[in-house]
């Protein structure tokens, strides 16, 4: 049972499908998964092996064709879409590797906005907590910019800052350095597994950066929809 | 506030020019709405005021006559058939007297007067035509129509003060070449009677102008020689359009005749509501292109917009508030659009009014006649809300369907 509490994460013979007719490709062939709280996992393997499906699929996204999903040790496999939505809000950080923030509106807001969701603090508990989570990613200072005021490596680390925002058990990233150059690529990574274990959260990140991932906890590499 | 609108406000103004867009649609639908309802019914409310306050919201005529047929048994016997054998008039009313006093127990009535009506022909210096006479008795004829107001040269009060003065029509005037203080014969049923015309009047109803002289009832009777009687009580209400409902509980109590001014003038009726209709659709269409640039401007955005979407989502935003997200640009679009083509519609109804437009034969305008009333601004909000919303439904549902998943997997290739 200690055991089982410790896992944020857990998948249970993936499989998913991908394409329709005869594009139908199998991507996931029974995948099985686990992470726990402050850890830092990657997912390695070539491109198309599956591993940003499997990402997207943990992550609540996507739905598999055949397997289980369990979050803090509640089924999410066949829930609804609300359901899912929900647990996203509470549970799930996403890091994309394309930053994806919100270009009209400034980092403050963008890290705000899943605290507006989920509406558990008041307005200024919010601000404040946003502006806690954009100074320790070493954006105190540019709060008020807009997306497009930001650099590539800026904008990827008030992702990481939003990711954090809700304090979920798991923070899922999908390349989240590949857009980054050396020096930045170091910065988001360390922001992120930093943050991670000093907030017990499970961290799963797929990357095709070989050092990244050797700083991690522990790497899964991954070839033809299966773990290797 | 919300969440979900402070971010549809910000995609409504990251798409500053596609929204001035369906601003500006959506202000023309508004504005031409209303612009076209208040002039269409600006001319047959006044169409509807002239004709009322020359013949009245109502007429009581011909007496009806029971034609109920009975046939009994004989041998003593109760039994006994009796069946309607279809209407039966008597022209004219024969005790008006009677007849305005039991009109006062109706509530909706404001005003009753008798009016005896008969064929002339006016002799004047140069020329005669033929023409009605319309016997009245002043200060009832006052309560009951707008004579007074329709004085174009003369006073009121010397009709009033001449027994034997007469209120001319400005068209039958015009063609016998008299004016004010002029003298004429009106000849009928052999009698030639003169007259002096008192004042000059002008309903713009040209088939009224050209026909009518309104002489003192008793001035009437003596030519017409109809010592009693009348041809019609002329009846006026507080609110004219229950004109219809009143006019049968007055034929089924009274056992008159009672027409409506909606069916008296039917035909014109008609024909305004026709060209009502025809300028609704026609501003139709201009709400309708609201409409689609209101569609081509969310189906832009949300094709814009997938990324956004699928990272609200990834933070646990539903479809719901992705339907809401999109619903409220183009509530906004709506509201500021509503507002400001209502503001339109007004300034350019206000202009229009003031525009030279000389009309006579139905009535009598020299300027465009507007109608300010409420209820085509709501009618052109309700109007341009259905079209937007209709419109911005299809977009904002296919917002809400996208797969998180697709499109980042989408984005990411």
């Amino acid at each position: 049972m200690a055991d089982t509490a410790n896992f944020a994460l857990r998948c249970d013979n993936l499989h998913r499908y991908l394409g329709q007719d005869d594009a139908r490709v199998h991507v996931l062939k029974g995948v099985s998964f686990e992470a726990r709280r402050g850890q830092v996992y990657a997912i390695v393997g070539p491109s198309g092996c599956g591993k940003s499906t499997l990402l997207y699929l943990l992550g609540l996204l996507d739905q598999p064709d055949g397997g289980e999903i369990e979050i803090n040790g509640r089924k999410m496999s066949n829930t609804d879409d609300l359901a899912r939505t929900a647990a996203r809000g509470e549970h799930i950080g996403f890091v994309f590797q394309f930053h994806f923030l919100m270009l009209e509106f400034t980092a403050l807001e963008n890290v705000m906005m899943p605290m507006r969701k989920l509406g558990r603090l008041s307005l200024p508990e919010m601000a404040d907590r946003a502006h806690s989570l954009l100074s320790s990613v070493g954006l105190g200072e540019k709060t008020h910019r807009l997306g497009t005021q930001l650099s590539g490596g800026e904008q990827q680390r008030v992702a990481v800052a939003r990711a954090l925002a809700n304090q979920p058990s798991i923070i899922l990233a999908d390349e989240p350095t590949g857009n980054l150059d050396v020096k930045n690529s170091a910065l988001v990574f360390d922001l992120l597994t930093r943050l991670a274990k000093e907030n017990g959260q499970a961290v799963v990140l797929v990357t095709h950066n070989p050092e990244i991932a050797q700083r991690c906890d522990l790497t899964r590499p991954m070839r033809d929809g299966l773990f290797v | 506030m919300s969440p979900n609108l402070r971010i549809a406000l910000r995609f409504l103004t990251a798409k500053k020019r596609a929204m001035l867009m369906s601003l500006s649609c959506t202000v023309l639908g508004v504005g031409l709405f209303v612009l076209t309802q208040a002039t269409t019914s600006g001319f047959e409310e006044f169409f509807i005021k002239t004709i009322l306050g020359t013949d009245g919201a109502m007429r009581i005529e011909d007496k009806i006559q029971d034609t109920l047929r009975q046939m009994t048994a004989g041998g003593g016997s109760d039994f006994q058939i009796s069946q309607r054998q279809g209407l039966k008039y008597i022209e004219g009313v024969e005790e008006p007297k009677l007849i305005i006093n039991a009109l006062k127990d109706f509530s909706n009535v404001s005003g009753a007067a008798p009016v005896l009506r008969g064929s002339v022909l006016v002799r004047a210096d140069f020329k005669n035509e033929s023409a009605q006479v319309f016997g009245i008795s002043l200060e009832d004829h006052l309560k009951v129509s707008d004579l007074g107001r329709q004085i174009v040269q003369g006073e009121i009060a010397t009709f009033r003060e001449q027994p034997t003065g007469a209120l001319m029509g400005r068209v039958l005037a015009d063609r016998l070449q008299l004016s004010t203080g002029s003298s004429f014969i009106l000849e009928a049923q052999g009698q030639r009677l003169r007259y002096t015309v008192s004042a000059i009047y002008e309903t713009g109803v040209a088939d009224i102008d050209k026909l009518r002289v309104y002489v003192h009832m008793s001035e009437a009777r003596s030519l017409l020689q109809k010592p009693s009687g009348v041809s019609f009580v002329q009846v006026n209400l507080f609110e004219k359009d229950r004109a219809p409902q009143n006019s049968i509980q007055i034929q089924e109590v009274l056992k008159h005749s009672a027409k409506p001014w909606q069916e008296r003038e039917k035909s014109w009726l008609s024909t305004f509501r026709a060209l009502r209709i025809s300028s609704a659709i026609t501003v139709s269409v201009f709400t309708l292109i609201a409409g689609l640039a209101m569609f081509n401007t969310l189906a832009m955005i949300v094709l814009e917009k997938t990324k956004d979407i699928a990272i609200l989502r990834s933070m646990g935003y539903e479809r719901r508030d992705i339907t809401q997200i999109f619903l409220w640009q183009a509530g906004i679009v709506l509201a500021i659009g509503a507002f400001l083509g209502c503001v339109v519609g007004a300034l350019s109804t206000l202009g229009v009014s003031y525009m030279p437009l000389p009309i006579s034969g139905i009535f009598k305008t020299e300027t465009f006649v507007v109608s300010w009333n409420i209820w085509h601004y709501v009618e052109a909000i309700a109007t341009a809300a259905l079209m937007v919303m209709i419109a911005s439904l299809i977009p904002a549902r296919r917002a809400a369907r996208l797969e998180p998943g697709d499109i980042v997997r989408g984005t990411a290739q």
